[in-house]
């Protein structure tokens, strides 16, 4: 098979020509090897290396251990699908740094168990992906290792914080990866990049080996090309984990979505998150997939999250805080960079961190610890753990009455490099529909729904000012249910996306 | 409003040093950022517990039972600075 | 200037480490010394992505700890975080219990249990000597074995009035943990360490005056001479009309001299929040029973079992309660003496001299790293011993000489005696020759006891001893004395 045949195929169609013996586990590596060692849009920080991945044996660079498990991995379900993994997964002996300076060349002693358990299913590390500094951002601008580029339009951003593994899926890079998501981090850079994101329940994925940034919102999720990818792989990260207490157990498993209809599925749209600060190209995209799904069977009403508006303050001061907390290990005492010639503990501490850590990372530092500070923390931390409940008890308010929420996935297509980077506000919003569901736990997929324009104003079909070849820009459609849902939102998810044929092929030429 | 010696003494207490100029831009985009959260103080709340994990599990308790320890090589390999087996750090008393 | 009559108001906070296999949230094993940083894993170095796993042997010493000090448990507790810098701590903060601990109230002997709570312990800082200059300054070196040994913080409410009574209670809480196990508790090695809040009030008042805190004693000794130390300076401050600044002191043994340990710091801003990698602990019913079937007699009980009940002396009883060892050889020789030939088990007299046996005799003779049950010397020997000097069966010293020979062999008591003719002598022709002899070779000394001066009688009490080789009573030896000299 051709490479550019291969590439074409999504991981479940590459898994059934392995079992058909038109292609082999190491074919599909090494294709993939090469085009990510060929990237183009900044997407990897690290790439496996040649010879590397199934059959191989060899070991990496440093003689350790992770090729050790590629070479078994073509017995796995997964077949030798390569996997390529947001860089704050700790992977052993393979650069694990965070997007941030202050881990440059970091190399953990062990593997995140959602990477061990996929290799073990069958799926090795293809490369390490770029991400936001410690997933802080929205855009993948705040990288240490310089932004990704949107495979859409290269003078776009891909979203974040994710925004390394959404445009390598996107762009056939990879077959498909592994994200975080705390605020949005998987589903807008998937709904950017034209992909499909999942963020689970919160705890179905165990936390263990990823570098933290909020611990009660961080959770680990699939990005891929289709749904079915996207059930296939997160059939193998999910369960309970002894290293991670908050860990759960997943009732039952992931099943592959087989829905073709939505008929009796009702389906709510929150007025909070779909209506003001929406751009209408966005919206245009949302309303005509709302028509679609009535078409296939499905009911759609209006609900309210009255405390959905509260989310984004609420987020910004609990992740935040975690986050301050969560980043007092960067010390330069046992990994990682330490300045240069301290004059005592203190300017060692001090410097270490200014010059570690980058702008956003310490604006969210000082402003957690702002937060948690004498005097401030019931004004902020606990009225925000409390603002969480409220908003836990409008999500369950909302599915006594449907069945799930929709929302466009983010309020804009993607935007331009450098465009949203003056103002820390104007780029939080961007998790605007996203983080609610953060903050109640609940599992949430976004899938590509449509095309848009790139500028305000502008509406879908595409005329002026548009992408390169003025295609238009993908729109991502939310969808979120309650806790443990999974199977029933893959299903809902699949249904449409069969619908809508979302072809997403521009983006791998 | 957020002004600059809070700037200073949050910077203080998280161990970040700023610039002169850095402390200034801090101090304004907090106030900003924190003018957005400030609504979250508008809300009714009182009566309302807080929630830190949505799925409330309890216990998870690890048995008393040893795991293998990492060998001193590896729990050295990555640090900045190494003497005697041990992290070498700048004296907190000095 | 006033003449105030001030009182002591002092108040403990004490960690001790837990004596599990494993640390508070890994499963590094505990370090007893091992070379620098071999007990360490992701986990307790802080890396990057690692979580922490409460211990449930550390969850079930603290209910341990808690029922034994009549606390009330709390069905849910959490931990927190408490957030600093310093190169000891590798995560940035130390996960500890806030506002849900898992014990409040309580009671140890005369003094209020405030709370009882987990937290994981610090690593260890060694200063790096001259070749470890960082540029020119100090520098230190960590070794993370240490870091992460589960702690129990006891916190006492503040019923202390002296540096006497905060050094004795502290004995009493020693003995209490090292009898319920959950600890060695030994000062010297870091095992319980203890922190005293100290202020003075004027006589009589209720209010509390403003306090400091004086860290890290690390003997017995030293606790009692710090807290002197420092109500001395408090009242020598009040009495000068000054007022006492709330801060964090620092005693020095050496020098007696007390030390603010207050720097150019700010003032500490813990930050604490829950802890959001862990989830709350919630007591079972399981978890309860299994810590309440495993606690023993402790110190306060025993002592008031072994005065009251069996009719010891109240120093024997401390000692025995104190020396859980010790104490439980005691109840031993006392149920195998009940089980003998003797039905009942000694009480009043007869136990007194048993304990006297086990508390004097014994230590004497035992290596001090040997417990008493480990000894040659069975309880059973020693109940048989005590036994027969009280019937007069052998002397006293005939006694000793058979515990001589048990430290050495074991064996069986009586068997001891025959085999080496310790036997008493009875008061018969023998013995009465023995004395006569005694009297002739020794004048002086009789006609001094006949002149009146009882104690002039020593040196012929001691011939006859020599030559009876201890076998003769020392009653009948002086009522001899006496026939003998027509007194
Ligand atoms: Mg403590
Ligand atoms: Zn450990």
């Amino acid at each position: 098979m051709a490479d550019s045949d291969v590439v074409a195929l999504t991981a479940a169609a590459a898994i059934a020509e392995i079992d058909a013996g038109r292609l082999s586990a190491v074919e599909l590596f090494s294709a993939y090897r090469a085009r990510a060692a060929a990237d183009e849009l900044n997407c990897f920080t690290w790439v496996a290396g040649e010879g590397e991945g199934p059959g191989s044996g060899s070991a990496c660079e440093d003689g350790r251990a992770p090729a050790a498990r590629a070479a078994r991995v073509g017995d796995g379900p997964l077949r030798g699908v390569p996997l390529a993994v947001k860089d704050l997964f700790c992977t052993e002996g393979v650069p694990s740094q965070s997007g941030s300076r202050i881990l440059e060349g970091y190399r953990p002693p062990y593997t995140a168990t959602a990477v061990a358990r996929l290799s073990d299913a069958g799926a090795p590390l293809l490369g390490k992906t770029n991400q936001d500094e410690f997933a802080m951002g929205s855009s993948n601008e705040n990288s240490a290792y310089g932004p990704v580029l949107n495979p859409w339009d290269r003078a776009r951003v891909p979203g974040g914080s994710s925004g390394g593994s959404a445009a390598a899926v996107a762009a056939g890079l990879a077959p498909w990866a592994l994200g975080t998501d705390t605020g949005g981090s998987i589903r807008q850079p998937a709904a950017l990049c034209g992909i499909v994101g999942v963020k689970p329940t919160y705890g179905a994925v165990s936390r263990y080996g990823m570098i933290a940034f909020a611990s009660s919102l961080d959770q680990a999720g699939p990005l891929t090309r289709d749904v079915t990818d996207a059930a296939l792989l997160l059939r193998h990260m999910v369960g309970r984990d002894d290293r991670d207490a908050t860990s759960l157990r997943f009732p039952g498993e992931i099943e592959p979505p087989d829905a073709e209809r939505l008929d009796g599925i009702r389906l709510g749209v929150p007025a909070e998150l779909s209506g003001e600060g929406v751009q209408p190209g966005v919206l245009d995209a949302f309303r005509a997939t709302l028509t679609r799904a009535e078409e296939l069977g499905a009911a759609v009403t209006e609900v309210r999250l009255p405390h959905a508006p509260h989310a984004l303050s609420a987020y910004y001061v609990l992740a935040p805080a975690e986050c301050s907390s969560n980043l007092a290990r960067f010390d330069g005492v046992r990994y990682g960079r330490r300045a240069d010639d301290p004059a005592d503990l203190l300017d060692m501490y001090t410097r270490t961190r200014h010059d570690g850590f980058g702008a956003e990372v310490r604006r969210r530092i000082m402003l957690g610890t702002y937060a948690l500070s004498a005097g401030y923390y019931d004004a902020y931390y606990g009225r925000a753990q409390r603002v969480r409940t409220k908003i836990v008890e409008d999500f369950d308010a909302a599915f006594a009455q449907v069945d799930f929420i929709v929302t466009p996935t983010s309020p804009s297509v993607a935007f331009g490099l450098g465009e949203k980077t003056g103002d820390p506000w104007s780029m939080y919003v961007n998790d605007f529909c996203t983080v609610p569901m953060s903050l109640a736990g609940i599992p949430a997929i976004s899938i590509p729904c449509g095309l848009a324009g790139g500028e305000d104003g502008l509406g879908p079909g595409g005329h002026a000012g548009l992408g390169p070849g003025g295609r238009g820009l993908p729109v991502g459609f939310q969808i979120a249910g309650p806790v443990f849902s999974e199977n029933r939102l893959l299903d809902a998810a699949h249904a449409l996306e069969q619908a809508i044929g979302f072809d997403g092929s521009a983006a791998r030429a | 409003m957020i002004d600059r010696d809070e700037v200073l003494h949050v910077a203080r207490l998280a161990r970040l040093q700023l610039d002169e100029d850095e402390v200034q831009a801090m101090a304004g985009e907090l106030s900003a950022v924190l003018d957005h959260i400030a609504r979250i103080g508008e809300l009714e709340l009182d009566d309302v517990p807080p929630t830190t994990h949505v799925v409330e599990v309890t216990g998870r308790l690890r048995p008393d039972e040893p795991r293998p320890c990492l060998p001193r090589e590896v729990a050295l390999e990555q640090a900045p600075a190494v003497q005697d087996d041990g992290f070498l750090v700048p004296s907190p008393q000095a | 200037m006033s003449a105030v009559e001030h009182e002591t108001v002092i108040g403990l906070e004490i960690h001790i480490q837990l004596s599990t296999r494993t640390k508070m949230f890994c499963g590094c094993e505990l370090s007893f010394g091992e070379p620098p940083n071999t007990r360490t894993c992701p986990v307790c170095l802080g890396l990057p992505g690692s979580l922490p796993v409460a211990n449930a042997g550390a969850v079930h010493y603290g209910l341990m700890i808690g029922l034994a000090l009549g606390c009330e448990l709390a069905p849910r507790s959490i931990f927190h975080r408490k957030n600093y810098f310093y190169p000891d701590l590798p995560k940035g903060y130390q996960i500890s219990q806030y506002d849900e601990p898992l014990c409040r109230g309580g009671r140890l002997g005369e003094v209020r249990i405030h709370r009882v709570h987990l937290e994981e312990d610090a690593a260890k800082l060694i200063h790096a000597g001259a070749s470890g200059r960082i540029h020119g300054s100090d520098a230190s070196v960590v070794d993370f074995n240490r870091g992460g040994t589960p702690l129990a913080e006891i916190v006492t409410e503040p019923d202390l009035r002296s540096a006497e009574q905060a050094g004795e209670w502290l004995r009493l809480l020693r003995a209490t943990m090292r009898r319920l196990g959950v600890s060695d508790v030994n000062m010297e090695e870091g095992s319980l360490r203890c922190d005293a809040n100290i202020s003075l009030r004027p006589a009589g008042s209720e209010e509390l005056g403003v306090k400091t805190e004086l860290k890290n004693m690390n003997s017995f000794r030293f606790i009692e001479r710090g807290i002197r130390a420092e109500v001395a300076r408090q009242e020598k401050l009040l009495r000068a009309g000054e007022r006492v600044m709330q801060e964090t002191l620092h005693f020095d043994p050496d020098s007696e001299r007390i030390t603010s340990l207050r720097s150019k710091e700010e003032a500490h801003d813990y930050r604490y929040f829950p802890e959001p990698d862990l989830v709350p602990v919630a007591i079972s019913a399981e978890m309860l029973d299994a810590a309440r079937a495993e606690l023993p007699e402790l110190p306060a009980q025993r002592a008031q079992r072994l005065e009251r009940e069996v009719g010891l002396s109240s120093e024997s009883a401390h000692q025995l309660a104190f020396d859980a060892a010790l104490g439980d050889y005691f109840d031993a020789a006392v149920a195998a003496a009940g089980e003998g030939s003797r039905t009942t088990p000694p009480s009043g007299a007869a136990a007194q001299a048993l304990a006297n046996w086990v508390t004097v005799e014994l230590p004497k003779r035992l290596a001090p790293d040997i417990a008493p049950l480990d000894s040659n010397v069975s309880p059973q020997a020693i109940a048989t011993v005590s036994a027969m000097v009280a019937a007069k069966e052998i002397s006293v010293g005939a006694g000793r000489q058979v515990l001589d020979r048990l430290v050495v062999d074991g064996g069986d008591p009586a068997a001891i005696v025959a085999a080496e003719g310790l036997a008493a002598m009875d008061g018969g022709d023998e013995l009465a020759a023995i004395v006569a002899a005694a009297l002739a070779a020794n004048a002086k000394a009789a006609e001094n006891v006949r002149a009146g001066n009882a104690k002039a009688i020593g040196p012929i009490v001691g011939y006859v001893m020599r030559e009876t080789k201890g076998r003769a009573d020392g009653g009948e030896v002086t009522r001899l004395v006496h026939e003998q000299l027509g007194i």
